[in-house]
């Protein structure tokens, strides 16, 4: 078939009567922080590992928010953890915390959203 | 022999507590690696035994680490433990002296003035009985002192001190008892026998006229029995533990042992070591944020306890002022990172997509330049560097310029140690494919990791106040010395953390005036940016920021120097005063002598032109 460069868009449909919010519950429990965060993107704009691949940590808050735990998985295991965002950041918000707490506790609520 | 049923519980209590040292002391030891056995085996009959024996004199006995830090409080400590050492040891002498024989039980030496009821004849006995008189006065006067500081802790240089435990507070109260116990056991036997020496029996006599002394004695020496074996027993679940155990230690630490990165019987070793003494708490700067319970002293309890939690592990900035403080010598950082280590080995990541291309490096490179990402958020570091570099004529190769992985460091001091490896071996490949023998860092957290996690065989990994220092020897670059008042802060990670105190001074005081402060160097504070806590809250680190700042203020300085962008940027945002790194203040000062050597070029150019 001749490639013309469309390609089927996903269903990406999110129920949130099967919503999820129990990482972000505990994400935000355990920092508080996070929850100031305004998604300017500064972060992202920031981010050493941009440069590497393609990752977007300002992502991570509308995944995290959406309850899209089996994508936010594999995006969170690209930080490098190096702090710029954390510097940049104008709310003062402890993204490193929030990273590490999402690691650790993915894998007991990954869910598989449809 | 005589006997009298008074030596059982401190015979039984004695037995107890060898029979569980050598036991855990066994479990620990077989804990080591296979390296660090051999290391023991290896070192157990060299110089290194003499030196650990002459360590233990001086800290377990003498402590003259607490000596440094208060008279008063080294005074105490020391003659709880001399003066106890010394007791037992003259106390077998004279039993050995009296009795003839060296099998003597210990119990005949411990409560010699019981079962000898004749007074000392010899001038042997004399003298020796005189000794341990007057040992027991010196003891004493230490218990007193422990007694005064309970209701006064600030005259013994201590503001905050720890919790006790049950344990604790049992094995406390037994030692408080201990002394004065046997104090009046000897003095009320020497009343009725008139067997004592030049206190014991003055004080003898005084008691025997005031109180009835027959009906005391065995009561007396039954306490005293009673007190040791409370002591023995109590120790195991005490901080007191630490007391055989930081001998242990000292022996495996001169044996050249270190605290690897996973948990192992070394580690236990340093936990169990802890004195609880709270030296610690006073130096810790999270007390400036209010953040009160996640210091070291607390953190190895919760590790001894096995209840420790990740929001106290990881509330620690890692500035290591705790561990330059520690009277035990504690390698309590990597203590904690270990631990982190521990706590995070489930979740690692693995960095597929780091993949090394080609590197092409001019075969003239002299030097790699590594600034780090934080050094990219302060690009003044960096056009200093290059316009320094310019200057000195340096070949270098900008390895981070664009599309380079973190060094690794910020993932190891998390504990991420299997995800920093990855790391960490992919910029290695790339930096000894540079074929480059000098790599300069500007980032002391970047340093640090290059310095001892990497493996760069041939490369010198230079701090870049290092390397400007050198530079400067080598006269490649320009002096000039601007009317500049400078204080300079000591990075963590490059002072306490690298060692590295004395080559930025040096190189800052060609090109500036510096002013020593009175926390600088081992002592010197942490800006409370450090990467190392996670928990930390933004408005927390700026509190323990401003406390620092307020010191440095004092001195009226014109600028703040430091040599890390990460300290540069915590300190920047306060905008108490302007804040540079080392490289720009170098680079300034370069700047300010050629724009000088322009303007006189030009003037003398007119000159020329008018004559």
């Amino acid at each position: 078939m001749k490639d013309f460069g469309f390609t089927m868009i996903k269903q990406r449909t999110i129920d949130y009567d099967q919503f999820d919010g129990r990482l972000l519950n505990e994400v935000l429990e355990m920092e508080p922080s996070f929850k100031v965060c305004l998604s300017c993107g500064g972060c992202t704009a920031t981010c050493s590992a941009v440069d590497l691949v393609s990752f977007n940590v300002r992502r991570m808050n509308l995944l995290l928010r959406r309850g899209e735990t089996v994508e936010l998985e594999s995006e969170i295991k690209k930080c490098m953890l190096c702090g710029k965002c954390m510097l940049v950041c104008p709310r003062g918000i402890n993204i490193r915390n929030v990273i590490m707490l999402i690691k650790k506790s993915i894998p007991k609520y990954k869910t598989v959203t449809l | 022999m005589e006997t009298n049923p008074f030596i059982w519980p401190f015979t039984i209590g004695l037995l107890f507590i060898s029979c569980f040292l050598i036991i855990i002391v066994s479990i620990w030891i077989s804990g080591l690696s296979h390296i660090d056995k051999s290391r023991i085996v290896h070192s157990i009959f060299t110089r290194k035994s003499l030196l650990a024996i002459r360590e233990t004199f001086m800290e377990s006995l003498l402590h003259r680490k607490i000596f440094r830090k208060n008279l008063v409080l080294g005074y105490m400590h020391m003659s709880l433990a001399f003066g106890w050492f010394l007791l037992i040891v003259v106390g077998h002498i004279q039993a050995w002296n009296y009795y003839r024989s060296l099998s003597v039980p210990a119990y005949k030496a411990i409560f010699f003035r019981y079962f000898v009821t004749e007074p000392a004849t010899t001038l042997s006995e004399k003298t020796l009985a005189a000794c341990v008189d007057l040992l027991l006065v010196f003891i004493l006067s230490g218990v007193m002192l422990a007694y005064f500081k309970r209701l006064n802790s600030r005259v013994f240089g201590i503001k905050k001190t720890t919790k006790l435990k049950a344990g604790d507070r049992i094995a406390l109260t037994a030692l408080w008892l201990i002394f004065p116990l046997r104090f009046l056991a000897e003095s009320v036997s020497a009343g009725i026998h008139h067997n004592g020496s030049i206190v014991s029996q003055p004080t003898g006599q005084i008691l025997s006229s005031l109180l009835p002394v027959h009906s005391l004695e065995m009561p007396l020496w039954w306490a005293y029995s009673l007190a040791l074996t409370l002591f023995f027993v109590s120790l195991p679940v005490s901080r007191y533990m630490h007391i055989p155990v930081e001998v242990v230690l000292i022996f495996l630490r001169n044996y050249g042992i270190r605290i690897k990165k996973r948990i192992d019987g070394y580690s236990r070793i340093q936990v169990y070591s802890c004195s609880r003494c709270g030296i610690c708490l006073d130096s810790c700067q999270m007390t400036h944020a209010e953040i009160k319970d996640t210091q070291s002293v607390y953190v190895l309890k919760h590790i001894r306890n096995k209840n420790l939690t990740d929001e106290k592990l990881f509330n620690c900035l890692l500035c290591g002022r705790c561990q330059s403080d520690c009277p035990v010598g504690l390698s309590l950082n990597d203590l904690r990172i270990t631990q982190r280590i521990e706590s995070t080995k489930e979740y690692n990541s693995s960095y597929e997509y780091l993949k090394n291309g080609p590197v092409e490096v001019s075969p003239q490179t002299e030097v790699i330049y590594f600034a780090g990402c934080m050094t990219h958020l302060t690009p003044a570091i960096i056009k200093s560097m290059k316009e320094i570099f310019a200057v000195a004529r340096v070949k270098y190769w900008f390895m981070d310029e664009d599309k380079t992985s973190c060094c690794g460091r910020p993932l190891m001091q998390v504990g991420q140690y299997e995800a920093a490896k990855k790391l960490i071996g992919h910029n290695q490949e790339r930096i000894l494919a540079s074929k480059a023998n000098k790599l300069v860092v500007s980032c002391p957290i970047c340093f640090k990791v290059f310095n001892e996690d990497y493996a760069l065989p041939g490369i010198t990994v230079q701090h870049h106040s290092e390397y400007l220092l050198e530079l400067m020897v080598n006269k490649r670059l320009p002096m000039n010395k601007m009317p500049l008042r400078v204080v300079y802060h000591d990075p963590c990670e490059l002072g306490r953390g690298s060692g590295i105190y004395h080559q930025p001074r040096l190189l800052l005081d060609e090109y500036a005036e510096v002013i020593p402060v009175k926390n600088e160097k081992e002592t010197a504070f942490c800006c409370g940016g450090s990467l190392a806590n996670i928990k930390i809250q933004m408005n927390e680190r700026n509190q323990i920021r401003d406390e620092a700042l307020e010191e440095y203020l004092s001195y009226r300085p014109d600028v703040l120097a430091t040599a890390c962008p990460l300290c540069k940027k915590t300190f920047a945002k306060s905008n108490k005063l302007p804040v540079h790194d080392i490289a720009e203040i170098v680079y300034m000062a370069i700047q300010e002598k050629q724009n000088l050597q322009k303007t006189e070029y030009k003037k003398e150019m007119k000159m020329e032109f008018w004559k």
